[in-house]
Protein backbone atom coordinates (compact mmCIF):
# COMPACT_ATOMS: atom_id res chain seq x y z
CA UNK A 1 0.00 0.00 0.00
CA UNK A 2 1.30 3.45 -0.90
CA UNK A 3 1.64 5.71 2.19
CA UNK A 4 -1.26 8.09 2.79
CA UNK A 5 -2.55 10.56 5.35
CA UNK A 6 -5.80 9.76 7.15
CA UNK A 7 -8.42 12.20 8.40
CA UNK A 8 -11.90 11.68 9.74
CA UNK A 9 -14.56 14.16 8.67
CA UNK A 10 -17.17 15.21 11.21
CA UNK A 11 -19.65 16.43 8.61
CA UNK A 12 -20.02 16.87 4.86
CA UNK A 13 -18.61 20.42 4.84
CA UNK A 14 -15.43 19.26 6.57
CA UNK A 15 -15.22 16.23 4.25
CA UNK A 16 -15.48 18.38 1.14
CA UNK A 17 -12.82 20.76 2.50
CA UNK A 18 -10.47 17.84 3.29
CA UNK A 19 -11.26 16.07 0.02
CA UNK A 20 -10.71 19.03 -2.31
CA UNK A 21 -7.16 17.93 -3.03
CA UNK A 22 -7.19 15.83 -6.23
CA UNK A 23 -4.98 13.17 -4.63
CA UNK A 24 -7.57 12.58 -1.88
CA UNK A 25 -10.17 9.82 -1.81
CA UNK A 26 -13.26 9.44 0.36
CA UNK A 27 -13.30 6.29 2.48
CA UNK A 28 -16.55 4.56 3.43
CA UNK A 29 -16.53 1.01 4.75
CA UNK A 30 -13.33 0.29 2.84
CA UNK A 31 -14.54 -3.04 1.46
CA UNK A 32 -13.44 -2.12 -2.06
CA UNK A 33 -11.04 0.82 -1.64
CA UNK A 34 -8.78 -0.81 0.97
CA UNK A 35 -8.42 -3.85 -1.29
CA UNK A 36 -7.67 -1.66 -4.33
CA UNK A 37 -5.06 0.26 -2.32
CA UNK A 38 -3.43 -2.95 -1.14
CA UNK A 39 -3.17 -4.06 -4.79
CA UNK A 40 -1.88 -0.54 -5.68
CA UNK A 41 -4.69 -0.10 -8.20
CA UNK A 42 -5.68 2.94 -6.12
CA UNK A 43 -2.97 5.16 -4.64
CA UNK A 44 -4.59 8.15 -2.89
CA UNK A 45 -2.25 10.40 -0.91
CA UNK A 46 -5.01 11.22 1.59
CA UNK A 47 -8.04 9.30 2.82
CA UNK A 48 -10.98 11.25 4.14
CA UNK A 49 -13.07 8.93 6.30
CA UNK A 50 -16.73 9.81 5.68
CA UNK A 51 -18.33 7.05 7.75
CA UNK A 52 -19.23 9.75 10.31
CA UNK A 53 -21.64 11.41 7.89
CA UNK A 54 -25.39 10.90 8.09
CA UNK A 55 -26.45 7.31 8.70
CA UNK A 56 -30.14 8.20 8.97
CA UNK A 57 -33.03 6.91 6.86
CA UNK A 58 -35.83 9.47 6.91
CA UNK A 59 -39.26 9.85 5.32
CA UNK A 60 -39.40 12.73 2.85
CA UNK A 61 -42.39 15.13 2.70
CA UNK A 62 -43.19 13.69 -0.77
CA UNK A 63 -43.57 10.18 0.65
CA UNK A 64 -40.16 8.82 -0.35
CA UNK A 65 -37.04 8.08 1.69
CA UNK A 66 -33.84 10.04 2.22
CA UNK A 67 -30.92 7.68 2.88
CA UNK A 68 -27.71 9.12 4.34
CA UNK A 69 -24.54 8.18 2.46
CA UNK A 70 -23.04 6.53 5.55
CA UNK A 71 -25.97 4.15 6.08
CA UNK A 72 -24.53 0.63 6.09
CA UNK A 73 -25.88 -1.81 3.53
CA UNK A 74 -27.33 -4.12 6.20
CA UNK A 75 -29.13 -1.21 7.88
CA UNK A 76 -30.73 -0.23 4.58
CA UNK A 77 -31.75 -3.79 3.68
CA UNK A 78 -33.36 -4.40 7.08
CA UNK A 79 -35.14 -1.04 7.36
CA UNK A 80 -38.88 -1.65 7.68
CA UNK A 81 -39.89 0.96 5.10
CA UNK A 82 -37.44 -0.41 2.54
CA UNK A 83 -38.60 -3.98 3.09
CA UNK A 84 -42.27 -3.12 2.64
CA UNK A 85 -42.24 -0.18 0.19
CA UNK A 86 -39.15 -0.97 -1.93
CA UNK A 87 -38.57 -4.74 -1.54
CA UNK A 88 -36.39 -4.84 -4.69
CA UNK A 89 -33.86 -2.68 -2.86
CA UNK A 90 -33.72 -4.95 0.20
CA UNK A 91 -33.41 -7.99 -2.03
CA UNK A 92 -30.71 -6.43 -4.22
CA UNK A 93 -28.58 -5.59 -1.19
CA UNK A 94 -29.11 -9.04 0.36
CA UNK A 95 -28.04 -10.67 -2.93
CA UNK A 96 -24.69 -8.87 -2.80
CA UNK A 97 -21.39 -9.66 -1.07
CA UNK A 98 -21.42 -11.40 2.33
CA UNK A 99 -23.05 -10.41 5.61
CA UNK A 100 -19.73 -9.15 7.01
CA UNK A 101 -19.17 -6.93 3.97
CA UNK A 102 -22.75 -5.64 4.05
CA UNK A 103 -22.22 -4.66 7.71
CA UNK A 104 -19.19 -2.56 6.70
CA UNK A 105 -20.16 -1.17 3.28
CA UNK A 106 -21.85 2.23 3.06
CA UNK A 107 -24.47 3.39 0.58
CA UNK A 108 -22.17 6.09 -0.84
CA UNK A 109 -19.31 3.64 -1.21
CA UNK A 110 -21.51 1.08 -2.92
CA UNK A 111 -22.28 3.59 -5.67
CA UNK A 112 -18.59 4.35 -6.19
CA UNK A 113 -17.17 0.82 -6.10
CA UNK A 114 -14.95 -0.06 -9.05
CA UNK A 115 -15.43 -2.89 -11.52
CA UNK A 116 -14.52 -6.47 -10.61
CA UNK A 117 -12.92 -7.08 -14.02
CA UNK A 118 -9.97 -9.31 -13.16
CA UNK A 119 -7.71 -7.49 -15.61
CA UNK A 120 -8.39 -4.25 -13.74
CA UNK A 121 -6.99 -5.85 -10.57
CA UNK A 122 -4.03 -7.54 -12.25
CA UNK A 123 -1.42 -4.80 -11.90
CA UNK A 124 1.48 -7.18 -12.61
CA UNK A 125 0.37 -8.86 -15.80
CA UNK A 126 -2.51 -7.13 -17.61
CA UNK A 127 -3.21 -4.06 -19.66
CA UNK A 128 -6.24 -2.08 -18.53
CA UNK A 129 -7.42 1.31 -19.76
CA UNK A 130 -9.46 1.81 -16.62
CA UNK A 131 -6.45 1.33 -14.33
CA UNK A 132 -3.77 2.70 -16.64
CA UNK A 133 -5.32 4.89 -19.38
CA UNK A 134 -3.97 4.20 -22.85
CA UNK A 135 -2.38 0.86 -21.94
CA UNK A 136 -4.98 -1.27 -23.74
CA UNK A 137 -7.68 -3.77 -22.70
CA UNK A 138 -6.81 -7.40 -22.15
CA UNK A 139 -10.42 -8.30 -21.37
CA UNK A 140 -11.60 -7.55 -24.88
CA UNK A 141 -9.90 -10.65 -26.33
CA UNK A 142 -9.40 -12.39 -22.98
CA UNK A 143 -11.60 -14.28 -20.55
CA UNK A 144 -14.70 -12.13 -20.72
CA UNK A 145 -17.52 -14.29 -19.37
CA UNK A 146 -18.46 -11.66 -16.79
CA UNK A 147 -18.13 -8.65 -19.09
CA UNK A 148 -20.47 -6.18 -20.78
CA UNK A 149 -22.80 -6.74 -23.73
CA UNK A 150 -24.31 -3.24 -23.89
CA UNK A 151 -22.72 0.20 -24.08
CA UNK A 152 -19.12 -1.05 -24.11
CA UNK A 153 -16.31 0.49 -26.15
CA UNK A 154 -13.07 -0.72 -27.72
CA UNK A 155 -11.38 0.77 -24.65
CA UNK A 156 -13.33 -1.09 -21.97
CA UNK A 157 -15.81 -3.96 -21.60
CA UNK A 158 -16.04 -3.89 -17.80
CA UNK A 159 -19.32 -4.11 -15.89
CA UNK A 160 -20.45 -2.22 -12.81
CA UNK A 161 -20.52 -4.79 -10.00
CA UNK A 162 -23.19 -3.39 -7.66
CA UNK A 163 -26.50 -5.12 -6.97
CA UNK A 164 -27.91 -2.25 -4.94
CA UNK A 165 -27.33 0.20 -7.79
CA UNK A 166 -29.47 -1.87 -10.17
CA UNK A 167 -32.43 -1.40 -7.83
CA UNK A 168 -31.65 2.32 -7.41
CA UNK A 169 -31.62 2.71 -11.19
CA UNK A 170 -35.02 1.02 -11.49
CA UNK A 171 -36.45 3.15 -8.66
CA UNK A 172 -35.45 6.50 -10.24
CA UNK A 173 -33.41 7.47 -7.19
CA UNK A 174 -31.83 10.90 -6.87
CA UNK A 175 -28.21 11.35 -5.81
CA UNK A 176 -27.38 14.24 -3.49
CA UNK A 177 -23.79 15.50 -3.77
CA UNK A 178 -21.71 18.29 -2.27
CA UNK A 179 -18.53 19.79 -3.61
CA UNK A 180 -16.44 22.92 -3.63
CA UNK A 181 -19.06 24.54 -5.86
CA UNK A 182 -21.93 23.76 -3.49
CA UNK A 183 -24.63 21.12 -3.37
CA UNK A 184 -26.54 19.61 -6.30
CA UNK A 185 -28.68 16.62 -7.12
CA UNK A 186 -28.62 14.36 -10.14
CA UNK A 187 -30.81 11.53 -11.38
CA UNK A 188 -29.34 8.15 -10.50
CA UNK A 189 -29.18 7.09 -14.14
CA UNK A 190 -26.97 10.12 -14.88
CA UNK A 191 -24.39 9.28 -12.18
CA UNK A 192 -22.48 6.44 -13.85
CA UNK A 193 -20.87 6.83 -17.28
CA UNK A 194 -20.44 4.52 -20.22
CA UNK A 195 -16.73 3.91 -20.83
CA UNK A 196 -16.21 5.56 -24.22
CA UNK A 197 -12.54 6.43 -24.54
CA UNK A 198 -12.23 7.39 -20.84
CA UNK A 199 -13.01 4.19 -18.92
CA UNK A 200 -10.82 5.45 -16.07
CA UNK A 201 -13.71 7.78 -15.16
CA UNK A 202 -16.65 5.86 -13.68
CA UNK A 203 -19.03 8.70 -12.81
CA UNK A 204 -19.87 12.29 -13.72
CA UNK A 205 -18.85 13.52 -10.25
CA UNK A 206 -16.20 16.22 -10.39
CA UNK A 207 -13.00 15.72 -8.38
CA UNK A 208 -13.74 16.32 -4.70
CA UNK A 209 -17.51 15.95 -5.03
CA UNK A 210 -19.00 13.83 -2.27
CA UNK A 211 -22.19 11.78 -2.28
CA UNK A 212 -24.13 12.82 0.83
CA UNK A 213 -27.46 11.00 0.37
CA UNK A 214 -29.70 8.97 -1.92
CA UNK A 215 -33.33 9.89 -2.24
CA UNK A 216 -36.04 7.43 -3.24
CA UNK A 217 -39.14 8.99 -4.75
CA UNK A 218 -42.54 7.67 -3.69
CA UNK A 219 -43.45 4.74 -5.96
CA UNK A 220 -46.44 2.89 -4.50
CA UNK A 221 -46.29 0.03 -6.99
CA UNK A 222 -42.70 -0.70 -5.95
CA UNK A 223 -44.35 -2.68 -3.12
CA UNK A 224 -44.70 -5.27 -5.91
CA UNK A 225 -41.06 -5.37 -6.91
CA UNK A 226 -38.15 -7.75 -6.63
CA UNK A 227 -34.55 -8.41 -7.60
CA UNK A 228 -33.27 -11.62 -9.13
CA UNK A 229 -29.60 -12.44 -9.58
CA UNK A 230 -28.03 -15.21 -11.64
CA UNK A 231 -24.47 -16.13 -10.71
CA UNK A 232 -21.97 -18.97 -10.86
CA UNK A 233 -22.63 -20.08 -7.27
CA UNK A 234 -25.64 -19.76 -5.01
CA UNK A 235 -24.23 -17.07 -2.74
CA UNK A 236 -21.40 -14.56 -2.40
CA UNK A 237 -20.61 -14.07 -6.10
CA UNK A 238 -21.00 -11.19 -8.52
CA UNK A 239 -23.88 -11.24 -11.01
CA UNK A 240 -23.69 -12.73 -14.46
CA UNK A 241 -27.12 -11.20 -14.98
CA UNK A 242 -29.49 -9.53 -12.58
CA UNK A 243 -32.88 -7.92 -12.92
CA UNK A 244 -34.62 -5.37 -10.70
CA UNK A 245 -38.26 -4.88 -11.61
CA UNK A 246 -41.52 -3.42 -10.35
CA UNK A 247 -44.85 -4.05 -12.00
CA UNK A 248 -48.23 -2.32 -11.78
CA UNK A 249 -51.27 -4.03 -13.30
CA UNK A 250 -54.63 -2.51 -14.18
CA UNK A 251 -56.90 -5.42 -14.96
CA UNK A 252 -54.94 -7.57 -17.40
CA UNK A 253 -52.87 -4.64 -18.71
CA UNK A 254 -49.53 -3.39 -17.49
CA UNK A 255 -50.14 0.19 -16.38
CA UNK A 256 -46.54 0.85 -15.30
CA UNK A 257 -43.27 -1.00 -15.02
CA UNK A 258 -39.66 -0.39 -13.93
CA UNK A 259 -36.81 -2.58 -15.14
CA UNK A 260 -33.04 -2.40 -14.72
CA UNK A 261 -30.35 -4.98 -15.49
CA UNK A 262 -27.06 -5.68 -13.74
CA UNK A 263 -24.08 -7.52 -15.19
CA UNK A 264 -24.63 -6.20 -18.72
CA UNK A 265 -22.87 -2.82 -18.88
CA UNK A 266 -20.40 -0.32 -17.45
CA UNK A 267 -23.31 1.11 -15.47
CA UNK A 268 -26.54 -0.23 -13.98
CA UNK A 269 -28.69 -0.55 -17.10
CA UNK A 270 -32.11 1.06 -16.95
CA UNK A 271 -34.18 -0.79 -19.56
CA UNK A 272 -36.21 2.09 -20.97
CA UNK A 273 -36.85 0.34 -24.31
CA UNK A 274 -38.28 -2.73 -22.59
CA UNK A 275 -40.39 -0.58 -20.26
CA UNK A 276 -41.85 1.42 -23.17
CA UNK A 277 -42.70 -1.78 -25.01
CA UNK A 278 -44.56 -3.18 -22.01
CA UNK A 279 -46.57 -0.17 -20.80
CA UNK A 280 -50.23 -0.54 -21.70
CA UNK A 281 -49.78 -4.05 -23.01
CA UNK A 282 -50.58 -7.51 -21.69
CA UNK A 283 -48.51 -9.30 -19.06
CA UNK A 284 -47.78 -12.33 -21.21
CA UNK A 285 -44.59 -14.28 -21.73
CA UNK A 286 -44.60 -13.22 -25.39
CA UNK A 287 -44.76 -9.56 -24.38
CA UNK A 288 -41.93 -10.01 -21.87
CA UNK A 289 -39.78 -11.73 -24.53
CA UNK A 290 -40.50 -9.01 -27.04
CA UNK A 291 -39.55 -6.31 -24.51
CA UNK A 292 -36.25 -8.05 -23.77
CA UNK A 293 -35.56 -8.45 -27.50
CA UNK A 294 -35.93 -4.69 -27.96
CA UNK A 295 -33.61 -3.95 -25.05
CA UNK A 296 -30.92 -6.35 -26.26
CA UNK A 297 -31.26 -5.64 -30.00
CA UNK A 298 -27.96 -3.72 -29.87
CA UNK A 299 -26.17 -6.21 -27.61
CA UNK A 300 -22.59 -6.95 -28.69
CA UNK A 301 -21.56 -10.12 -26.86
CA UNK A 302 -17.89 -11.08 -26.56
CA UNK A 303 -16.25 -14.49 -27.00
CA UNK A 304 -17.28 -15.87 -23.60
CA UNK A 305 -20.54 -14.09 -22.80
CA UNK A 306 -22.78 -14.81 -25.81
CA UNK A 307 -25.16 -16.47 -23.34
CA UNK A 308 -26.01 -13.18 -21.65
CA UNK A 309 -28.85 -11.82 -23.85
CA UNK A 310 -30.71 -15.15 -23.62
CA UNK A 311 -30.03 -15.45 -19.89
CA UNK A 312 -31.18 -11.87 -19.29
CA UNK A 313 -34.32 -12.55 -21.33
CA UNK A 314 -35.18 -15.71 -19.40
CA UNK A 315 -34.53 -13.94 -16.10
CA UNK A 316 -36.76 -11.01 -17.08
CA UNK A 317 -39.54 -13.35 -18.22
CA UNK A 318 -39.38 -15.20 -14.91
CA UNK A 319 -39.31 -12.03 -12.79
CA UNK A 320 -42.17 -10.26 -14.59
CA UNK A 321 -44.22 -13.47 -14.62
CA UNK A 322 -43.82 -13.73 -10.86
CA UNK A 323 -44.61 -10.05 -10.26
CA UNK A 324 -47.75 -10.32 -12.44
CA UNK A 325 -48.93 -12.98 -9.98
CA UNK A 326 -48.06 -10.71 -7.03
CA UNK A 327 -45.02 -12.77 -6.01
CA UNK A 328 -42.02 -10.75 -4.84
CA UNK A 329 -39.68 -13.43 -3.46
CA UNK B 1 -9.22 7.78 21.71
CA UNK B 2 -8.31 4.12 21.54
CA UNK B 3 -9.58 0.79 20.30
CA UNK B 4 -11.30 -1.35 22.94
CA UNK B 5 -10.17 -4.87 22.18
CA UNK B 6 -11.73 -7.60 24.28
CA UNK B 7 -12.41 -4.98 26.94
CA UNK B 8 -8.91 -3.51 27.01
CA UNK B 9 -8.09 -0.07 25.58
CA UNK B 10 -5.21 -0.15 23.12
CA UNK B 11 -3.65 2.57 20.98
CA UNK B 12 -4.44 2.63 17.27
CA UNK B 13 -1.45 2.12 14.97
CA UNK B 14 0.63 5.16 14.06
CA UNK B 15 0.65 4.10 10.39
CA UNK B 16 -2.88 4.30 8.93
CA UNK B 17 -2.06 1.55 6.43
CA UNK B 18 -2.24 -1.11 9.17
CA UNK B 19 -5.37 -3.23 8.88
CA UNK B 20 -7.32 -4.17 11.97
CA UNK B 21 -6.30 -7.76 11.25
CA UNK B 22 -2.58 -6.96 11.22
CA UNK B 23 -2.96 -4.76 14.30
CA UNK B 24 -4.56 -7.66 16.18
CA UNK B 25 -2.07 -10.26 15.05
CA UNK B 26 1.25 -8.44 14.66
CA UNK B 27 1.03 -5.66 17.26
CA UNK B 28 -1.21 -7.17 19.93
CA UNK B 29 -0.24 -10.82 19.26
CA UNK B 30 -3.89 -11.87 19.29
CA UNK B 31 -3.28 -14.57 16.69
CA UNK B 32 -6.66 -16.29 17.06
CA UNK B 33 -8.00 -14.10 14.25
CA UNK B 34 -6.64 -15.62 11.05
CA UNK B 35 -5.37 -14.17 7.80
CA UNK B 36 -6.70 -16.26 4.93
CA UNK B 37 -7.11 -14.43 1.62
CA UNK B 38 -6.51 -10.87 2.95
CA UNK B 39 -8.96 -9.60 0.33
CA UNK B 40 -12.40 -10.12 1.82
CA UNK B 41 -13.22 -13.42 0.16
CA UNK B 42 -12.82 -16.07 2.88
CA UNK B 43 -14.10 -14.78 6.24
CA UNK B 44 -11.20 -16.19 8.31
CA UNK B 45 -10.51 -12.72 9.75
CA UNK B 46 -14.09 -12.10 10.97
CA UNK B 47 -14.32 -10.20 14.28
CA UNK B 48 -17.17 -8.43 16.07
CA UNK B 49 -17.32 -4.63 16.25
CA UNK B 50 -19.96 -3.42 18.73
CA UNK B 51 -21.54 -6.85 18.23
CA UNK B 52 -21.57 -6.70 14.39
CA UNK B 53 -19.48 -9.09 12.34
CA UNK B 54 -16.97 -7.50 9.98
CA UNK B 55 -13.86 -8.50 8.03
CA UNK B 56 -10.78 -7.21 9.83
CA UNK B 57 -8.61 -7.60 6.69
CA UNK B 58 -10.58 -4.89 4.84
CA UNK B 59 -10.73 -2.64 7.91
CA UNK B 60 -8.11 0.01 8.50
CA UNK B 61 -7.47 -0.08 12.27
CA UNK B 62 -7.58 3.73 12.54
CA UNK B 63 -11.19 3.67 11.32
CA UNK B 64 -12.20 1.72 14.43
CA UNK B 65 -10.91 4.19 17.00
CA UNK B 66 -13.35 4.20 19.92
CA UNK B 67 -15.10 1.00 18.87
CA UNK B 68 -15.43 -2.21 20.93
CA UNK B 69 -13.83 -5.13 19.11
CA UNK B 70 -14.28 -8.74 20.18
CA UNK B 71 -12.02 -11.47 18.85
CA UNK B 72 -12.14 -15.22 19.44
CA UNK B 73 -9.87 -14.67 22.48
CA UNK B 74 -12.48 -12.39 24.04
CA UNK B 75 -15.48 -14.71 23.84
CA UNK B 76 -14.98 -16.84 26.95
CA UNK B 77 -11.48 -16.21 28.29
CA UNK B 78 -8.61 -18.71 28.43
CA UNK B 79 -10.23 -21.25 30.77
CA UNK B 80 -13.77 -21.49 29.46
CA UNK B 81 -15.61 -22.16 26.23
CA UNK B 82 -18.31 -20.10 24.59
CA UNK B 83 -21.37 -22.27 23.82
CA UNK B 84 -20.53 -22.07 20.11
CA UNK B 85 -16.98 -23.27 20.77
CA UNK B 86 -18.41 -26.30 22.63
CA UNK B 87 -20.94 -26.92 19.87
CA UNK B 88 -18.23 -26.83 17.19
CA UNK B 89 -16.35 -29.55 19.13
CA UNK B 90 -19.51 -31.63 19.63
CA UNK B 91 -20.46 -31.48 15.94
CA UNK B 92 -16.97 -31.81 14.40
CA UNK B 93 -17.34 -28.31 12.99
CA UNK B 94 -13.69 -28.20 11.88
CA UNK B 95 -10.71 -30.24 10.80
CA UNK B 96 -7.64 -28.02 10.53
CA UNK B 97 -9.26 -25.25 12.57
CA UNK B 98 -7.92 -22.35 10.55
CA UNK B 99 -11.33 -20.93 9.60
CA UNK B 100 -12.88 -21.71 13.01
CA UNK B 101 -12.32 -18.39 14.85
CA UNK B 102 -13.85 -16.53 11.92
CA UNK B 103 -16.71 -19.02 11.67
CA UNK B 104 -17.51 -18.66 15.38
CA UNK B 105 -17.33 -14.84 15.46
CA UNK B 106 -19.41 -14.75 12.28
CA UNK B 107 -21.99 -17.11 13.75
CA UNK B 108 -22.36 -14.95 16.88
CA UNK B 109 -23.00 -11.91 14.70
CA UNK B 110 -25.33 -13.90 12.46
CA UNK B 111 -27.48 -15.17 15.35
CA UNK B 112 -27.84 -11.58 16.59
CA UNK B 113 -28.87 -10.42 13.10
CA UNK B 114 -31.49 -13.15 12.87
CA UNK B 115 -32.89 -12.23 16.30
CA UNK B 116 -33.16 -8.63 15.13
CA UNK B 117 -35.16 -9.83 12.10
CA UNK B 118 -32.62 -9.06 9.37
CA UNK B 119 -33.86 -10.98 6.30
CA UNK B 120 -31.54 -12.88 3.95
CA UNK B 121 -31.33 -13.64 0.25
CA UNK B 122 -33.26 -16.89 0.78
CA UNK B 123 -36.03 -15.45 2.99
CA UNK B 124 -39.34 -15.84 1.14
CA UNK B 125 -41.10 -13.08 3.03
CA UNK B 126 -39.05 -10.02 3.95
CA UNK B 127 -41.44 -9.14 6.77
CA UNK B 128 -41.42 -12.50 8.57
CA UNK B 129 -39.54 -13.27 11.75
CA UNK B 130 -36.41 -15.26 10.90
CA UNK B 131 -36.27 -19.01 11.44
CA UNK B 132 -32.73 -20.33 11.13
CA UNK B 133 -33.36 -23.28 8.85
CA UNK B 134 -30.34 -25.06 7.31
CA UNK B 135 -30.89 -23.08 4.12
CA UNK B 136 -30.94 -19.78 6.05
CA UNK B 137 -27.76 -20.65 7.96
CA UNK B 138 -26.01 -21.71 4.74
CA UNK B 139 -26.86 -18.41 3.08
CA UNK B 140 -26.06 -16.26 6.11
CA UNK B 141 -22.70 -18.00 6.63
CA UNK B 142 -21.68 -17.94 2.96
CA UNK B 143 -18.98 -15.38 3.72
CA UNK B 144 -17.02 -17.97 5.73
CA UNK B 145 -15.30 -20.64 3.69
CA UNK B 146 -14.00 -23.94 5.09
CA UNK B 147 -11.47 -25.64 2.84
CA UNK B 148 -11.73 -28.85 4.89
CA UNK B 149 -15.43 -29.06 4.06
CA UNK B 150 -16.73 -29.10 7.62
CA UNK B 151 -19.73 -26.99 6.66
CA UNK B 152 -22.33 -29.61 7.65
CA UNK B 153 -20.93 -29.81 11.17
CA UNK B 154 -20.61 -26.03 11.33
CA UNK B 155 -24.28 -25.61 10.40
CA UNK B 156 -25.34 -28.24 12.96
CA UNK B 157 -23.33 -26.50 15.68
CA UNK B 158 -24.73 -23.06 14.88
CA UNK B 159 -28.32 -24.29 14.70
CA UNK B 160 -27.98 -26.08 18.04
CA UNK B 161 -26.81 -22.91 19.78
CA UNK B 162 -29.33 -20.67 17.98
CA UNK B 163 -32.19 -23.02 18.94
CA UNK B 164 -31.04 -23.18 22.56
CA UNK B 165 -30.78 -19.37 22.71
CA UNK B 166 -34.23 -18.97 21.20
CA UNK B 167 -35.68 -21.33 23.80
CA UNK B 168 -33.97 -19.60 26.73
Amino acid sequence: MTPFAYARAGDSAEAVRLGADTTAAYLGGGTNLVDLMRETVARPARLVDVTGLSDRIEDTPEGGLLIGAAVRNTALAEHRAVRTRYPMLSRAILAGASAQIRNMATVGGNLLQRTRCTYFYDTEGSRCNKRDPGSGCDAHEGFNRIHAILGASPSCVATHPSDMCVALAALDATVHVEGGGGARTLPFDALHRLPGDRPDIDTVLTPGELITAIELPPLPFAATSTYRKVRDRASYAFALISVAAALEMEGDRISDVRIAFGGVAHKPWRATLAEAALRGGPATEAAFRDAAAREFADARPLRDNAFKPALATRTLVAVLGALAKGETA
Amino acid sequence: MSLIINGTAVAPPADPRVSLLDHLRETLHLTGTKKGCNQGACGACTVLVDGQRILSCLALAVQYDGRAITTIEGLAGPDALHPLQSAFIDHDGFQCGYCTPGQICSAIGMIAEAKRGVPSHVSTDLADAVTLTREEVQERMSGNLCRCGAHNGIIDAIRQVATAEAAA
